[in-house]
Protein backbone atom coordinates (compact mmCIF):
# COMPACT_ATOMS: atom_id res chain seq x y z
CA UNK A 1 0.00 0.00 0.00
CA UNK A 2 3.18 2.52 -0.96
CA UNK A 3 0.65 5.36 -1.92
CA UNK A 4 2.13 9.38 -2.16
CA UNK A 5 -0.99 11.88 -1.77
CA UNK A 6 0.44 15.59 -2.33
CA UNK A 7 -1.55 18.67 -1.16
CA UNK A 8 -1.46 21.44 0.69
CA UNK A 9 -1.71 21.07 4.22
CA UNK A 10 -1.73 17.40 5.95
CA UNK A 11 -3.41 17.80 9.54
CA UNK A 12 -2.84 15.05 12.35
CA UNK A 13 -5.49 14.87 14.45
CA UNK A 14 -9.29 14.61 13.60
CA UNK A 15 -10.27 15.90 16.57
CA UNK A 16 -12.45 19.06 16.75
CA UNK A 17 -9.86 21.36 16.85
CA UNK A 18 -8.15 19.25 13.44
CA UNK A 19 -11.43 19.28 12.24
CA UNK A 20 -12.23 23.26 12.57
CA UNK A 21 -8.59 23.91 10.71
CA UNK A 22 -10.04 22.15 7.44
CA UNK A 23 -12.28 25.22 7.61
CA UNK A 24 -10.53 27.85 8.63
CA UNK A 25 -7.62 26.82 5.39
CA UNK A 26 -10.34 26.39 3.61
CA UNK A 27 -11.46 29.59 3.38
CA UNK A 28 -8.09 30.40 2.22
CA UNK A 29 -8.26 27.58 -0.67
CA UNK A 30 -5.98 25.40 0.85
CA UNK A 31 -6.84 21.65 0.38
CA UNK A 32 -6.34 19.59 3.44
CA UNK A 33 -5.93 16.01 4.66
CA UNK A 34 -6.57 14.69 8.00
CA UNK A 35 -5.17 11.57 9.47
CA UNK A 36 -6.09 9.99 12.76
CA UNK A 37 -5.32 6.76 14.59
CA UNK A 38 -9.09 6.02 15.73
CA UNK A 39 -11.83 5.34 13.39
CA UNK A 40 -13.84 8.62 13.03
CA UNK A 41 -13.08 12.03 13.56
CA UNK A 42 -14.19 13.87 16.81
CA UNK A 43 -10.62 12.90 18.94
CA UNK A 44 -11.56 12.98 22.77
CA UNK A 45 -15.20 13.83 22.36
CA UNK A 46 -16.73 11.13 20.46
CA UNK A 47 -14.35 8.78 22.16
CA UNK A 48 -14.31 9.73 25.65
CA UNK A 49 -17.65 11.55 25.84
CA UNK A 50 -19.90 11.43 23.04
CA UNK A 51 -23.11 12.10 25.11
CA UNK A 52 -21.82 14.58 27.75
CA UNK A 53 -23.00 18.08 27.44
CA UNK A 54 -20.62 20.40 27.39
CA UNK A 55 -21.28 23.64 28.63
CA UNK A 56 -18.90 26.47 27.04
CA UNK A 57 -18.96 26.49 23.37
CA UNK A 58 -19.55 30.07 22.34
CA UNK A 59 -23.21 30.49 21.30
CA UNK A 60 -24.36 26.83 22.03
CA UNK A 61 -25.46 26.55 25.81
CA UNK A 62 -25.18 22.72 25.62
CA UNK A 63 -23.79 20.38 23.28
CA UNK A 64 -22.56 17.26 23.83
CA UNK A 65 -19.53 15.64 22.36
CA UNK A 66 -21.04 13.63 19.12
CA UNK A 67 -22.95 16.67 18.54
CA UNK A 68 -20.18 19.00 18.28
CA UNK A 69 -18.50 16.48 15.95
CA UNK A 70 -21.03 15.99 13.75
CA UNK A 71 -21.60 20.18 13.47
CA UNK A 72 -18.09 20.46 12.97
CA UNK A 73 -18.21 17.93 10.22
CA UNK A 74 -20.97 19.41 8.32
CA UNK A 75 -19.42 22.91 8.76
CA UNK A 76 -15.96 21.87 7.12
CA UNK A 77 -18.57 19.78 4.50
CA UNK A 78 -17.71 22.30 0.92
CA UNK A 79 -14.16 22.16 1.30
CA UNK A 80 -14.37 17.98 1.21
CA UNK A 81 -10.85 17.43 3.18
CA UNK A 82 -9.57 14.22 2.61
CA UNK A 83 -9.99 11.64 5.50
CA UNK A 84 -7.26 8.98 7.04
CA UNK A 85 -8.50 6.89 9.47
CA UNK A 86 -7.08 3.90 11.24
CA UNK A 87 -3.50 5.13 10.69
CA UNK A 88 -1.00 6.53 13.18
CA UNK A 89 1.40 8.95 11.84
CA UNK A 90 4.92 7.67 12.42
CA UNK A 91 7.47 10.01 10.61
CA UNK A 92 7.24 13.72 10.06
CA UNK A 93 10.49 14.75 7.92
CA UNK A 94 11.91 17.67 5.85
CA UNK A 95 12.42 17.00 1.64
CA UNK A 96 14.95 18.85 0.23
CA UNK A 97 12.62 21.07 -1.96
CA UNK A 98 11.11 22.74 1.51
CA UNK A 99 8.33 20.53 1.52
CA UNK A 100 6.93 17.94 4.58
CA UNK A 101 6.96 14.37 4.23
CA UNK A 102 4.58 12.79 6.76
CA UNK A 103 4.46 8.60 6.47
CA UNK A 104 1.89 6.40 8.40
CA UNK A 105 2.63 3.22 9.91
CA UNK A 106 0.30 1.87 6.67
CA UNK A 107 3.02 2.44 4.57
CA UNK A 108 1.62 5.92 2.93
CA UNK A 109 3.60 9.08 2.02
CA UNK A 110 1.79 12.64 1.90
CA UNK A 111 3.48 15.80 0.73
CA UNK A 112 2.31 19.21 1.76
CA UNK A 113 4.21 22.37 2.50
CA UNK A 114 2.66 22.73 5.79
CA UNK A 115 2.04 20.07 8.73
CA UNK A 116 -0.38 21.01 11.51
CA UNK A 117 -0.10 19.03 14.28
CA UNK A 118 -3.39 18.76 16.39
CA UNK A 119 -3.08 15.47 18.23
CA UNK A 120 -4.64 16.65 21.11
CA UNK A 121 -3.17 14.36 24.30
CA UNK A 122 -1.56 12.21 21.37
CA UNK A 123 -2.71 8.86 19.96
CA UNK A 124 -5.27 6.80 21.40
CA UNK A 125 -3.85 3.68 22.50
CA UNK A 126 -5.07 0.33 24.01
CA UNK A 127 -4.70 0.85 28.31
CA UNK A 128 -2.70 -2.04 29.97
CA UNK A 129 -4.52 -4.11 32.43
CA UNK A 130 -2.76 -3.40 35.76
CA UNK A 131 -1.81 -6.82 35.74
CA UNK A 132 1.96 -7.16 37.30
CA UNK A 133 4.49 -8.39 34.65
CA UNK A 134 2.60 -8.26 31.85
CA UNK A 135 4.88 -6.18 29.64
CA UNK A 136 7.25 -9.66 29.69
CA UNK A 137 4.18 -11.51 27.50
CA UNK A 138 3.15 -8.56 25.45
CA UNK A 139 3.75 -9.41 21.66
CA UNK A 140 4.46 -13.00 22.17
CA UNK A 141 1.29 -13.93 24.64
CA UNK A 142 -0.69 -11.34 25.68
CA UNK A 143 -2.09 -9.26 22.25
CA UNK A 144 -4.17 -5.60 22.84
CA UNK A 145 -5.65 -6.25 19.30
CA UNK A 146 -6.25 -9.30 16.67
CA UNK A 147 -4.12 -8.04 13.46
CA UNK A 148 -4.00 -11.28 12.05
CA UNK A 149 -6.51 -14.41 12.90
CA UNK A 150 -3.71 -17.33 12.45
CA UNK A 151 -1.56 -16.02 15.32
CA UNK A 152 -4.85 -16.98 17.78
CA UNK A 153 -6.03 -20.79 15.38
CA UNK A 154 -5.60 -23.78 17.95
CA UNK A 155 -4.71 -21.81 20.81
CA UNK A 156 -6.38 -21.32 24.19
CA UNK A 157 -7.51 -17.33 24.07
CA UNK A 158 -8.60 -15.35 27.33
CA UNK A 159 -10.51 -12.52 26.16
CA UNK A 160 -10.87 -9.97 28.97
CA UNK A 161 -13.40 -6.81 29.21
CA UNK A 162 -17.44 -6.40 28.74
CA UNK A 163 -17.23 -4.23 25.63
CA UNK A 164 -17.74 -4.54 21.86
CA UNK A 165 -14.00 -5.33 21.71
CA UNK A 166 -14.23 -7.99 24.00
CA UNK A 167 -17.42 -9.91 22.34
CA UNK A 168 -16.29 -9.35 19.12
CA UNK A 169 -13.51 -11.20 19.09
CA UNK A 170 -15.29 -13.78 21.29
CA UNK A 171 -17.34 -14.28 18.64
CA UNK A 172 -14.80 -13.74 15.98
CA UNK A 173 -12.28 -16.29 17.51
CA UNK A 174 -13.87 -19.18 18.70
CA UNK A 175 -14.21 -20.80 15.50
CA UNK A 176 -10.57 -20.64 15.27
CA UNK A 177 -9.26 -20.94 18.82
CA UNK A 178 -9.08 -24.41 20.57
CA UNK A 179 -11.12 -22.72 23.10
CA UNK A 180 -12.55 -18.70 23.99
CA UNK A 181 -12.92 -17.81 27.74
CA UNK A 182 -14.08 -14.86 28.19
CA UNK A 183 -13.54 -12.84 31.30
CA UNK A 184 -15.71 -9.87 32.66
CA UNK A 185 -16.14 -8.47 36.32
CA UNK A 186 -19.62 -8.99 36.17
CA UNK A 187 -22.83 -9.96 33.95
CA UNK A 188 -23.85 -6.66 32.20
CA UNK A 189 -21.61 -5.85 29.35
CA UNK A 190 -20.93 -2.51 27.43
CA UNK A 191 -22.27 -4.26 24.04
CA UNK A 192 -24.22 -4.74 21.61
CA UNK A 193 -27.25 -7.11 22.49
CA UNK A 194 -27.22 -9.03 19.32
CA UNK A 195 -23.37 -9.83 20.13
CA UNK A 196 -24.03 -10.29 24.04
CA UNK A 197 -26.91 -13.23 22.70
CA UNK A 198 -24.96 -14.30 20.74
CA UNK A 199 -22.15 -15.25 23.20
CA UNK A 200 -24.83 -16.36 25.29
CA UNK A 201 -26.03 -18.65 22.65
CA UNK A 202 -22.49 -20.00 22.11
CA UNK A 203 -21.84 -20.62 26.09
CA UNK A 204 -24.89 -22.25 26.18
CA UNK A 205 -24.00 -24.52 23.66
CA UNK A 206 -20.63 -25.57 25.82
CA UNK A 207 -18.57 -23.81 22.59
CA UNK A 208 -16.81 -20.53 24.75
CA UNK A 209 -16.93 -20.37 28.14
CA UNK A 210 -17.66 -16.90 30.30
CA UNK A 211 -16.40 -16.40 34.15
CA UNK A 212 -17.36 -13.40 36.42
CA UNK A 213 -13.87 -11.96 38.07
CA UNK A 214 -10.76 -10.21 37.48
CA UNK A 215 -7.15 -11.09 36.27
CA UNK A 216 -5.08 -10.45 39.09
CA UNK A 217 -2.19 -12.47 37.95
CA UNK A 218 -0.45 -13.87 34.60
CA UNK A 219 1.88 -17.30 34.58
CA UNK A 220 4.24 -18.50 31.98
CA UNK A 221 8.25 -18.08 30.72
CA UNK A 222 10.04 -16.63 28.46
CA UNK A 223 7.10 -14.17 27.42
CA UNK A 224 5.38 -17.54 26.48
CA UNK A 225 1.67 -17.47 28.31
CA UNK A 226 0.37 -20.46 30.19
CA UNK A 227 -2.18 -19.27 32.30
CA UNK A 228 -3.92 -16.94 34.56
CA UNK A 229 -5.04 -16.21 37.64
CA UNK A 230 -8.81 -15.37 38.18
CA UNK A 231 -10.06 -13.58 41.28
CA UNK A 232 -13.92 -14.64 41.25
CA UNK A 233 -16.61 -14.48 43.91
CA UNK A 234 -15.94 -17.80 44.97
CA UNK A 235 -11.95 -17.01 45.43
CA UNK A 236 -9.08 -17.22 42.97
CA UNK A 237 -7.96 -19.88 40.61
CA UNK A 238 -6.39 -20.79 37.61
CA UNK A 239 -7.34 -20.63 34.03
CA UNK A 240 -4.69 -22.05 31.58
CA UNK A 241 -4.13 -20.40 28.02
CA UNK A 242 -1.42 -18.94 25.79
CA UNK A 243 -3.16 -16.07 24.88
CA UNK A 244 -4.95 -13.25 26.36
CA UNK A 245 -6.26 -10.27 25.24
CA UNK A 246 -7.62 -7.54 27.30
CA UNK A 247 -10.29 -4.57 26.20
CA UNK A 248 -9.63 -2.01 28.61
CA UNK A 249 -10.34 0.98 26.75
CA UNK A 250 -7.87 3.70 25.32
CA UNK A 251 -5.44 5.76 26.98
CA UNK A 252 -3.90 8.82 25.14
CA UNK A 253 -0.01 8.36 24.45
CA UNK A 254 2.37 10.90 22.92
CA UNK A 255 3.79 8.60 20.67
CA UNK A 256 6.21 9.00 17.64
CA UNK A 257 5.60 12.79 17.96
CA UNK A 258 8.32 13.01 20.85
CA UNK A 259 10.64 11.56 17.79
CA UNK A 260 9.97 14.71 15.03
CA UNK A 261 13.07 16.81 17.04
CA UNK A 262 10.46 19.30 17.87
CA UNK A 263 11.10 21.31 20.65
CA UNK A 264 9.30 19.98 23.79
CA UNK A 265 7.49 21.61 26.92
CA UNK A 266 6.82 18.91 29.23
CA UNK A 267 5.43 16.49 26.57
CA UNK A 268 3.77 19.23 24.98
CA UNK A 269 4.85 21.18 21.47
CA UNK A 270 5.87 24.94 22.32
CA UNK A 271 4.59 27.50 20.11
CA UNK A 272 4.93 30.71 19.74
CA UNK A 273 1.29 32.57 20.61
CA UNK A 274 1.12 34.69 17.15
CA UNK A 275 1.04 31.88 14.67
CA UNK A 276 1.16 28.54 16.61
CA UNK A 277 3.97 27.21 14.79
CA UNK A 278 6.37 25.43 15.87
CA UNK A 279 10.43 25.04 16.69
CA UNK A 280 10.00 23.86 12.82
CA UNK A 281 8.49 26.48 10.47
CA UNK A 282 6.16 25.71 8.33
CA UNK A 283 4.91 22.64 11.15
CA UNK A 284 1.52 24.65 13.69
CA UNK A 285 0.41 22.85 16.76
CA UNK A 286 -3.10 23.76 17.79
CA UNK A 287 -5.36 22.40 20.21
CA UNK A 288 -4.65 20.47 23.24
CA UNK A 289 -0.97 19.31 21.81
CA UNK A 290 0.54 22.69 22.11
CA UNK A 291 1.53 24.53 25.50
CA UNK A 292 2.38 28.54 25.43
CA UNK A 293 2.26 30.67 28.82
CA UNK A 294 -1.36 30.69 29.95
CA UNK A 295 -2.79 28.09 27.76
CA UNK A 296 -5.68 26.40 28.06
CA UNK A 297 -7.03 22.80 27.03
CA UNK A 298 -10.15 24.25 26.05
CA UNK A 299 -11.77 23.36 22.57
CA UNK A 300 -12.91 27.13 22.59
CA UNK A 301 -8.55 28.08 22.74
CA UNK A 302 -8.16 25.56 19.85
CA UNK A 303 -10.27 27.12 17.30
CA UNK A 304 -8.86 30.67 18.39
CA UNK A 305 -5.36 29.18 17.31
CA UNK A 306 -6.81 27.46 14.31
CA UNK A 307 -7.56 30.77 13.10
CA UNK A 308 -4.27 32.53 13.46
CA UNK A 309 -2.13 29.63 12.12
CA UNK A 310 -4.61 29.48 8.90
CA UNK A 311 -3.59 33.25 8.04
CA UNK A 312 0.21 32.01 8.48
CA UNK A 313 -0.23 28.86 6.74
CA UNK A 314 -1.72 30.51 3.85
CA UNK A 315 1.50 32.65 3.41
CA UNK A 316 3.73 29.64 3.23
CA UNK A 317 1.38 27.77 0.68
CA UNK A 318 0.60 30.90 -1.48
CA UNK A 319 3.25 33.73 -1.14
CA UNK A 320 2.64 35.72 -3.75
CA UNK A 321 -1.32 35.71 -3.41
CA UNK A 322 -2.76 39.11 -2.07
CA UNK A 323 -5.15 38.33 0.30
CA UNK A 324 -7.61 40.77 2.03
CA UNK A 325 -9.14 40.18 5.78
CA UNK A 326 -13.28 39.44 4.89
CA UNK A 327 -15.94 38.61 6.75
CA UNK A 328 -17.88 35.11 6.13
CA UNK A 329 -21.31 37.20 6.72
CA UNK A 330 -20.39 40.20 4.06
CA UNK A 331 -17.93 38.54 1.86
CA UNK A 332 -19.49 37.00 -1.94
CA UNK A 333 -16.04 35.01 -2.33
CA UNK A 334 -16.23 33.31 0.95
CA UNK A 335 -19.95 32.56 1.02
CA UNK A 336 -19.46 30.56 -2.72
CA UNK A 337 -16.53 28.99 -0.89
CA UNK A 338 -19.42 27.96 1.69
CA UNK A 339 -21.87 26.81 -1.10
CA UNK A 340 -24.00 29.51 0.56
CA UNK A 341 -24.20 31.77 -2.56
CA UNK B 1 -20.45 21.05 56.55
CA UNK B 2 -20.31 17.51 56.68
CA UNK B 3 -17.71 15.41 57.74
CA UNK B 4 -15.40 13.01 55.94
CA UNK B 5 -12.80 10.99 55.89
CA UNK B 6 -10.55 9.55 52.98
CA UNK B 7 -8.38 6.88 54.16
CA UNK B 8 -5.50 6.87 52.06
CA UNK B 9 -3.43 3.54 50.62
CA UNK B 10 -0.66 3.77 53.50
CA UNK B 11 -2.99 4.01 55.73
CA UNK B 12 -3.08 7.69 56.37
CA UNK B 13 -6.68 9.53 57.77
CA UNK B 14 -7.76 12.88 55.39
CA UNK B 15 -10.60 14.47 58.08
CA UNK B 16 -12.48 16.39 55.82
CA UNK B 17 -15.05 19.03 56.16
CA UNK B 18 -16.90 18.82 53.12
CA UNK B 19 -19.19 21.44 51.68
CA UNK B 20 -22.25 19.96 50.51
CA UNK B 21 -23.16 19.39 47.67
CA UNK B 22 -19.04 18.78 46.08
CA UNK B 23 -18.27 15.43 45.13
CA UNK B 24 -15.80 13.22 47.60
CA UNK B 25 -13.46 13.42 44.53
CA UNK B 26 -13.32 17.58 44.39
CA UNK B 27 -12.83 17.26 48.17
CA UNK B 28 -9.78 14.36 47.88
CA UNK B 29 -8.08 16.58 44.94
CA UNK B 30 -8.30 19.74 47.41
CA UNK B 31 -6.79 18.09 50.11
CA UNK B 32 -4.14 16.51 48.28
CA UNK B 33 -5.08 12.83 49.01
CA UNK B 34 -2.90 10.89 47.16
CA UNK B 35 -3.68 7.89 44.77
CA UNK B 36 -6.90 9.69 43.70
CA UNK B 37 -5.75 10.97 40.24
CA UNK B 38 -9.59 11.89 38.60
CA UNK B 39 -7.73 13.03 35.21
CA UNK B 40 -11.01 13.53 33.70
CA UNK B 41 -11.89 16.08 36.50
CA UNK B 42 -14.89 14.51 37.45
CA UNK B 43 -16.65 13.76 33.82
CA UNK B 44 -17.48 9.79 34.87
CA UNK B 45 -14.72 9.04 32.21
CA UNK B 46 -11.83 8.07 33.35
CA UNK B 47 -12.07 5.37 36.67
CA UNK B 48 -8.76 7.32 38.28
CA UNK B 49 -10.77 8.36 41.44
CA UNK B 50 -11.80 4.60 42.64
CA UNK B 51 -12.77 4.11 45.86
CA UNK B 52 -14.16 1.70 48.35
CA UNK B 53 -16.73 3.25 50.48
CA UNK B 54 -16.49 1.90 53.77
CA UNK B 55 -18.32 -1.23 54.57
CA UNK B 56 -20.23 0.93 57.57
CA UNK B 57 -21.68 3.35 54.83
CA UNK B 58 -21.62 1.23 51.76
CA UNK B 59 -25.98 1.00 51.70
CA UNK B 60 -26.07 5.02 52.86
CA UNK B 61 -23.92 5.96 50.07
CA UNK B 62 -25.79 3.45 47.57
CA UNK B 63 -24.67 1.98 44.28
CA UNK B 64 -23.13 3.07 41.06
CA UNK B 65 -25.72 4.19 37.80
CA UNK B 66 -25.38 2.71 34.86
CA UNK B 67 -22.64 4.76 33.45
CA UNK B 68 -20.44 4.71 36.47
CA UNK B 69 -20.85 0.85 36.74
CA UNK B 70 -19.54 0.67 33.01
CA UNK B 71 -16.77 3.01 34.02
CA UNK B 72 -15.65 0.64 36.91
CA UNK B 73 -15.15 -1.97 34.61
CA UNK B 74 -11.97 0.14 33.88
CA UNK B 75 -10.67 0.22 37.16
CA UNK B 76 -8.05 -2.14 39.25
CA UNK B 77 -9.12 -4.68 41.86
CA UNK B 78 -13.05 -3.89 41.82
CA UNK B 79 -15.37 -4.73 45.17
CA UNK B 80 -18.82 -4.92 46.02
CA UNK B 81 -18.25 -1.12 47.68
CA UNK B 82 -16.27 -0.45 44.71
CA UNK B 83 -17.44 3.84 43.48
CA UNK B 84 -15.87 6.62 41.80
CA UNK B 85 -15.65 9.52 43.82
CA UNK B 86 -16.36 12.17 41.29
CA UNK B 87 -20.19 10.51 41.74
CA UNK B 88 -20.53 10.52 45.60
CA UNK B 89 -22.47 13.69 46.11
CA UNK B 90 -21.51 15.19 49.92
CA UNK B 91 -24.94 15.09 51.87
CA UNK B 92 -25.80 15.76 55.53
CA UNK B 93 -26.88 12.19 55.30
CA UNK B 94 -23.97 11.53 54.94
CA UNK B 95 -21.87 13.02 57.75
CA UNK B 96 -18.61 11.11 59.29
CA UNK B 97 -18.59 9.32 55.50
CA UNK B 98 -15.52 7.02 54.90
CA UNK B 99 -14.17 5.60 51.79
CA UNK B 100 -10.89 4.67 51.20
CA UNK B 101 -8.40 4.83 48.58
CA UNK B 102 -7.03 1.38 46.35
CA UNK B 103 -3.97 0.17 45.94
CA UNK B 104 -3.65 1.72 42.56
CA UNK B 105 -5.83 3.54 40.03
CA UNK B 106 -6.50 1.45 36.50
C1 LIG C 1 -14.29 14.03 29.96
C2 LIG C 1 -13.81 15.29 29.28
C3 LIG C 1 -14.61 16.43 29.33
C4 LIG C 1 -14.20 17.60 28.67
N1 LIG C 1 -15.02 18.72 28.72
C5 LIG C 1 -14.65 19.85 28.05
C6 LIG C 1 -15.47 21.02 28.07
O1 LIG C 1 -16.53 21.05 28.73
N2 LIG C 1 -15.07 22.11 27.36
C7 LIG C 1 -13.91 22.14 26.64
O2 LIG C 1 -13.61 23.14 26.00
N3 LIG C 1 -13.09 21.05 26.62
C8 LIG C 1 -13.44 19.92 27.32
N4 LIG C 1 -12.60 18.82 27.31
C9 LIG C 1 -11.33 18.94 26.60
C10 LIG C 1 -11.53 18.81 25.09
O3 LIG C 1 -12.13 17.56 24.78
C11 LIG C 1 -10.18 18.93 24.39
O4 LIG C 1 -9.68 20.23 24.64
C12 LIG C 1 -10.31 18.73 22.89
O5 LIG C 1 -10.77 17.44 22.58
C13 LIG C 1 -8.97 18.98 22.22
O6 LIG C 1 -9.13 18.80 20.85
P1 LIG C 1 -7.92 18.42 19.90
O7 LIG C 1 -8.51 18.37 18.54
O8 LIG C 1 -6.79 19.34 20.19
O9 LIG C 1 -7.43 17.01 20.40
P2 LIG C 1 -8.14 15.57 20.59
O10 LIG C 1 -9.60 15.71 20.78
O11 LIG C 1 -7.35 14.91 21.66
O12 LIG C 1 -7.89 14.84 19.20
C14 LIG C 1 -6.59 14.52 18.78
C15 LIG C 1 -6.64 13.39 17.79
O13 LIG C 1 -5.35 13.19 17.24
C16 LIG C 1 -5.11 11.82 17.07
N5 LIG C 1 -3.67 11.57 17.04
C17 LIG C 1 -2.74 11.95 17.94
N6 LIG C 1 -1.50 11.56 17.57
C18 LIG C 1 -1.65 10.91 16.38
C19 LIG C 1 -0.74 10.28 15.47
N7 LIG C 1 0.58 10.22 15.70
N8 LIG C 1 -1.26 9.71 14.35
C20 LIG C 1 -2.60 9.73 14.10
N9 LIG C 1 -3.49 10.34 14.91
C21 LIG C 1 -3.02 10.92 16.04
C22 LIG C 1 -5.80 11.19 18.25
O14 LIG C 1 -6.12 9.83 17.98
C23 LIG C 1 -7.05 12.07 18.41
O15 LIG C 1 -8.17 11.55 17.72
C24 LIG C 1 -12.97 17.64 27.97
C25 LIG C 1 -12.18 16.50 27.92
C26 LIG C 1 -12.58 15.32 28.57
C27 LIG C 1 -11.71 14.11 28.50
S1 LIG D 1 -12.65 11.76 37.90
FE1 LIG D 1 -12.70 10.61 36.10
S2 LIG D 1 -14.20 9.15 36.53
FE2 LIG D 1 -14.12 10.30 38.34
Amino acid sequence: MASLIETDIVIIGAGPVGLFAVFELGLYDLECHLIDILDRSGGQCTELYPEKPIYDIPAWPKISGQELTEKLLEQIKPFSPGFHFNRMVTGLEKLDDGRFEVTTDEGEKFRAKVVVVAAGGGSFQPKRPPIPGIEAFEGKGVFYSVRRMEDFRDQDVLIVGGGDSALDWTLNLQPVAASVTLVHRRAEFRAADDSVNKMLALREAGAVRFEIGQITALRGEDGALQGATLKGPEGERDIPCSRMLPFFGLTMKLGPIADWGLNLHENLIAVDTEKFETSEPGIFAIGDINWYPGKLKLILSGFHEAALMAQAARKIVNPDKRVVFQYTTSSTSLQKKLGVK
Amino acid sequence: MTKLTIVAHDGVNFDIDAEDGSTVMENAVRNSVPGIEAECGGACACATCHVYVDDAWAEKVGSPQVMEEDMLDFAYDVRPTSRLSCQIKVTPELDGLIVHVPERQA
